[in-house]
């Protein structure tokens, strides 16, 4: 993000890229604002770029990792996850990095609020699995 | 978008993505054990992202007039609003619930962790949902 700021100017977050895909597909007034039909060439060249970098990753260092968590809360956990994120503005790359990294006190809140909400999450599934 | 801007875009990323896949932060497993208080490894991550972005975020402005590929330096624009507070809280649920957040998810397809397809899915419709009934 910090290479992505000194090249660029752009603010890395990561969760607006599900926004902005929408904004090719759908007429709804709110996929429509300028500020994701603006944006959303850059995010996919870098959500491809994430992919690719993580791939590079996997070729010299790694090796293929393949999840145990159970479909149905990757399913549902995601959707919470995307909703949530898209309310907020931010997940932990907008708010976590990008929004506490420029010291603004709502991402710092939000921060707090979903590391909270996540931990007793986790644990009440861990109690129940 | 000029050539060197996509450039630097896909770099930027693939830094990103590389980062996400070393510090394990891809493995929603982890994840978990981080948010169990079990493996507090991915706070070490988190803070030292913090502190290298806020070095960026603050010093880039002031020593240069202008990104390399690019015209100004944006800004993140949170708000201090209801909805801020309410999405985080339910974004918080949905990390908790299945580890995963939007960064690592796109990752993950590059370390060939193809249930991420599914959560990828998920986030998407998640936005949607938002985008299309709670703007």
């Amino acid at each position: 993000m910090s290479l992505l700021f000194v090249s660029t100017g752009l603010i890395g977050g990561m969760s607006t890229v599900f926004t902005t895909i929408w904004s090719f597909f759908s007429a709804a007034p709110y996929f429509r604002q300028e500020r994701f039909v603006s944006s959303r060439a850059w995010r996919l060249v870098y959500a491809a770029g994430i992919i690719a970098g993580a791939a590079v990753w996997l070729v010299f260092f790694g090796e293929p990792f393949v999840t145990g968590v159970p479909l149905w809360r990757l399913a549902l956990g995601g959707f919470i996850a995307g909703f949530g994120a898209r309310l907020a503005n931010g997940c932990t790359a907008g708010h976590g990095i990008c929004g506490m990294a420029s010291l603004q006190p709502a991402s710092m809140l939000a921060v707090v609020t979903f590391l909270a909400t996540a931990m007793a999450t986790a644990r009440l599934v861990a109690a129940f699995s | 978008m000029s050539r060197a801007r996509v450039i630097f875009v896909l770099l930027s990323g693939a830094l990103f993505g590389f980062g996400l896949a070393l510090s394990t932060m891809v493995k929603p497993e982890v994840v978990l054990s981080f948010l169990l208080w079990k493996d507090m490894g991915l706070l070490l991550v988190l803070g030292g992202a913090v502190v290298v972005t806020f070095i960026a975020y603050h010093a880039a402005p002031r020593l240069m007039k202008r990104p390399i590929a690019g015209e100004t330096f944006g800004r993140h624009p949170s708000v201090m609003a209801r909805e801020t507070v309410i999405g985080a809280a339910l974004f918080g649920v949905g990390w908790g619930l299945c580890g995963v957040c939007p960064g690592p998810a796109i990752a993950g397809l590059g370390v060939g962790n193809w249930p991420m397809l599914t959560c990828l899915l998920a986030l998407a419709l998640g936005a949607y949902v938002q985008g299309r009934f709670f703007p």
